[in-house]
């Protein structure tokens, strides 16, 4: 059986050159798809990294209460101290809770590409950032200050905004801001914002209190505890969640958004190179019928043949799928896009090209080749040997 | 005319081949539509045909940032502007969070007067809104959805506003239904609910006397820019200044923000186009070497070199057209499942009307080389080559 | 008539405006062909000469009437009058009743009397049949010949054949032979 199987094959093989033409029509046709499917998720991709990726496990983000989003959120100065003695959040060497009271806003920038206004976070945090979030690391100019209009700005939002170099000043809201540096957050959704001192930051729009607190806890467990004490105060109206989590819920949207569009596309492509993967196939087994039935009078079973041929569409296919998956990545992996977050401000993310995405793209490529290539392997299989043979 | 007995003969020559190359391109047709229908809707947002004489006045940094309900009485004393109403966003659903629900407040005079004779109401009806303070008059489409009656209560939870007991839900007493004058605009009001405004700004627990956004009537379209122009230097210099542009604009800049939507259809559709260039290209130029002996009995028939390739690209023509229209019809049929998904955005089947042209275009593109072989065929060569 | 590669299908070729002479002058009924255009010879073809190939050369996915209007279509004639035409060619083939089936469901005499059908359908004035009973058997191809001769005879159609049937020569009322190239009887005149 094997003996046959390696027969039909390597006959199969040595005929492509000779159906080029058609034999790259799957290839290609297949590329293609996967090349879509595989761009397309890889943006729900990079958005979920830069989104739902976004937080630790051990970080809590408190809002007001039935608020669901940072800008929808009030929180009083007493409302912070209250949260600030809650059990479970780790301390500095002061004994000081790790807590970083925020204020969210936003302001109007114009874009590097378009010159248009655009909206941009801007974050306004408390003295003890360094140490709540301590994957933001300034990558060139310093830190801002407290007191004064100085800020700091994201990675992603230094690519798609004008004027966010160090040293610059942006005209916010009529005040002016000096930049003094730009800041990297391991490729979460704060590189997106700019920051600066909340107090400075509320007394320039006019904004008693603050939008959010976000706090790091002692560990991950410490979680319900320190949830409960906060839910169960009377005097306190707030939501408490884990930074993952809210973050999650912020981006599920959009990127079921992108996932469910991106496959309805790629499902209607490919049945469009199924048809192509089936109309080359017929055609392979239509031009080597005397073949075929040459090897079936010989002796050849029938399994053979079919297995072969089913072989030769499924391999035709492997190329094109690898194929559209190096083209995807050689196209977009990394490229920075830019949406309209939760907010209704941009985030900044890029397309990531997951090594799961290849593999699903490949995978795809597969079931076309063989949906694509077993009524024809079928046909070849029950070629009626004589007839074929006399045609011939 | 007269040779299409012979081209339609000629393309179902090999039945199945013909067959899956047309499902092919209908494939590729159908999602040619759909992308392009969405593509044109977000660069073409309309606000219908009464969009031209309205403003929109919106806090310049943002839209959900507030404007201050005393901006209301220095707008209206703005020369061109005939009237004025105030409306806040109260981010409602209804029971689940998929049911967006647009429940808007409105001041009642003020809103009807700036949206004159685009609301179809019920007189009786809109004497039970008046007069009952939680009333409500909801879309007629939306009630057809969930199924509510007039007389019943409608809850809906907003995701922002708490009331004074702390909240989120308020309800509302359906008085009446009403629909839109203008079918452009059905989309964008299909999940509408009217309310009145007194209820919100008494009812909710915090942002009391301000606004969310401002809508105006001008008397000329042709000044809305000057008329926009000049409610904004009114707030300029202060601590809420404002934005205010066309509602067509209006639509436009919001989407703009979305990103490049357009890039990525295009990018898309051209992928698919290439690919299907590819089959069908192939296809085609296979079905024409086969039939090579078959061209040369034509011409020995009296058929000159022009009419053997006029006959190829028609065949090219007919396979790809009596395609396009099928795919582009299916996807005329998706577009109420796509409105649906796209929560208001208005679909115009317009955009359909360039996939005929990307039809003409494949086939060109398709045929030529195919063509071109045959009106160079030698005749006696070919001939011979039959057996 | 002569042995293979002597050149009678090439000469039927030229005679017939199929192929054209790498050099000299052929004239058929006055007119030069070897001055006319490409298109010129179509047209040519198409108003004066009828061909019967050995392999009917039918177009396969047509009915044998459809066949039979291919050359019509190249005229101003009605609809009506082409099908009209086809069906009154079909009729002196004497396979009337065939006239919607495909070429595969004909036997061979059958097909290569469509293939007579469309060779007369347009009334030219010369036929040229190369081989033209080389795939049929005996009984299929005496009754080929048999139509020629009243084609000839009794509705004046000129006739010229190339064939290595002996029994074709018979029916014919000119034998010419070739070899190497050159017509046997020198100094004949074709007409």
């Amino acid at each position: 059986m094997l003996k046959q199987l390696i027969a039909v094959i390597s006959m199969s093989l040595q005929t492509v050159p000779q159906r080029l033409g058609a034999s790259s029509v799957i290839v290609i046709g297949i590329a293609g798809v996967v090349a879509v499917l595989v761009s397309v998720l890889a943006m729900g991709a990079g958005f979920q990294h830069t989104l739902a990726d976004s937080g630790r496990d051990d970080r809590v983000i408190i809002l007001r209460g039935g608020s669901d989003a940072e800008l929808n959120s009030n929180l009083t100065r007493t409302d912070i101290d209250t949260i600030g003695n809650a059990p479970g959040l780790a301390k500095d060497a002061d004994g000081k809770a790790l807590l970083s009271s925020e204020l969210v806003t936003v302001v109007n920038v114009p874009k590097l590409d378009t010159g248009t206004d655009a909206n941009v976070t801007m974050r306004g945090v408390g003295l003890k950032l360094a140490e709540v979030r301590p994957e933001l690391k300034i990558v060139s100019g310093k830190m801002f200050r407290p007191a004064v209009r100085e800020l700091i700005a994201g990675v992603g939002a230094a690519k798609l905004f004008r004027g966010l170099t160090v040293g610059s000043v942006l005209r916010l809201r009529n005040a002016d801001w000096t930049v003094t540096g730009i800041f990297s957050s391991n490729g979460d959704v704060h590189e997106s914002e700019l920051m600066a001192d909340v107090d400075t930051v509320g007394s320039s729009i006019e904004r008693p209190g603050y939008s959010s607190a976000v706090g790091l806890l002692t560990s991950a467990a410490a979680f319900t505890a320190f949830k409960d004490s906060l839910t169960s105060d009377p005097q306190l109206k707030v939501d408490v969640q884990r930074e993952r989590e809210y973050y999650a819920k912020q981006s599920a949207g959009l990127t079921k958004t992108i996932n469910v569009v991106g496959t309805t596309v790629a499902v209607i492509m490919a049945i469009g190179a199924m048809f192509g993967a089936l109309n080359t196939m017929y055609s392979a087994v239509a031009a080597r019928s005397l073949e075929i039935a040459t090897l079936r009078a010989i002796g050849f079973g029938a399994f053979p043949v079919l297995f072969g041929v089913m072989i030769e569409s499924l391999l035709l296919s492997l190329l094109g799928g690898v194929i559209g998956a190096s083209l995807a990545w050689m196209f977009f992996n990394g490229h920075t896009v830019s949406t309209l977050g939760a907010a209704f401000a941009q985030v900044v993310f890029q397309l990531i090209v997951t090594d799961t995405l290849i593999i699903t793209g490949i995978i795809w490529a597969c079931i076309i080749g063989l949906l694509g290539g077993f009524f024809p392997a079928l046909r070849a299989a029950r070629l009626p040997v004589a007839e074929a043979l006399r045609a011939g | 005319m007269k040779y299409f007995p012979l081209i339609w003969a000629t393309l179902w020559r090999k039945k199945t081949r013909t067959l899956f190359t047309l499902l092919s391109i209908v494939i590729a047709f159908l999602l040619f539509g759909m992308l392009e229908t969405v593509d044109y809707a977000f660069s073409h947002p309309s606000a219908g045909a009464t969009g031209a004489d309205k403003l929109i006045t919106t806090n310049k940094y943002s839209i959900t940032l507030p404007l201050p309900f005393a901006d209301l009485q220095e707008i209206r004393s703005v020369p061109g502007v005939t009237d004025a109403t105030w409306l806040t966003w109260l981010g409602a659903y209804y029971q689940e969070s998929k049911n967006f629900v647009f429940a808007l407040p409105i001041d009642t005079e003020s809103y009807f007067n700036v949206h004159k004779d685009e609301f179809i109401v019920g007189d009786e009806q809109m004497k039970n809104y008046r007069s009952t303070r939680s009333g409500a008059l909801v879309n007629v489409a939306l009630m057809k959805k969930f199924g509510w009656k007039v007389g019943e209560k409608l809850p809906v939870h907003s995701t922002i506003w708490t009331q004074k007991n702390g909240s989120l839900d308020w309800t509302f007493d359906i008085v009446g239904t009403f629909d839109v004058k203008d079918s452009t605009q059905a989309n964008a009001q299909a999940y509408t609910v009217l309310f009145h405004y007194d209820l919100f700004d008494e009812g909710r627990s915090f942002g009391k006397g301000t606004v969310g956004w401002i809508e105006e009537r001008i008397d000329n379209p042709a000044n809305a820019a000057a008329i926009a122009g000049k409610i904004d230097a009114l707030f300029a210099n202060s601590s809420n200044e404002t934005k205010t542009q066309p509602a067509n604009d209006f639509a436009m800049t919001f989407i703009k923000q979305i990103g490049d939507i357009g890039f990525v259809l295009r990018a898309i559709l051209g992928a698919v186009f290439f690919t299907l260039l590819f089959l069908t290209g192939n296809t085609m130029m296979q079905s024409v070497r086969e039939r090579i002996p078959e061209l040369a009995v034509l011409k020995t028939l009296g058929f000159t070199d022009g009419k053997v390739l006029a006959l190829v690209i028609a065949e090219s023509l007919l396979l790809c057209l009596f395609a396009a229209v099928i795919g582009l019809g299916l996807s005329y049929a998706t577009l109420p499942i796509i409105g649906q998904a796209l929560q208001g955005v208005q679909l115009d089947p317009v955009a359909l009307i360039p996939g005929l042209g990307a039809a003409v275009l494949l086939a060109l593109i398709v045929g030529f080389p195919p063509a071109l072989r045959a009106m160079r065929l030698n005749i006696v060569d070919a001939l011979s080559g039959l057996h | 008539m002569g042995p293979s590669g002597s050149g009678k299908t090439t000469l039927l070729n030229l005679i017939g405006g199929l192929d054209t002479p790498t050099s000299g002058e052929i004239t058929v009924a006055g007119q030069r062909l070897d001055k006319l255009s490409s298109g010129g010879l179509s047209r040519w073809r198409a108003n004066h000469i009828g061909f019967v190939f050995q392999f009917y050369n039918l177009m396969p996915m047509l009915t044998a009437q459809r066949n039979v209007e291919l050359p019509l279509l190249l005229t101003n004639l009605s609809s009506e009058k082409r099908k009209a035409n086809a069906v009154a060619a079909l009729t002196l083939v004497g396979i009337a009743d065939r006239a919607k089936h495909k070429p595969s469901e004909l036997s061979g005499g059958q097909a290569q009397r469509v293939a007579i059908a469309r060779a007369l359908v347009a009334d030219p004035m010369l036929l040229v049949c190369d081989e033209p009973t080389g795939d049929l058997d005996r009984k299929s191809a005496d009754e080929v010949l048999h139509l020629l001769q009243i084609l000839n005879r009794e509705h004046g159609k000129s006739i010229i054949m190339v064939t290595h049937d002996p029994k074709a020569a018979e029916f014919a009322s000119r034998q010419l032979h070739m070899d190497k190239g050159s017509l046997l009887e020198a100094g004949a005149a074709l007409v």
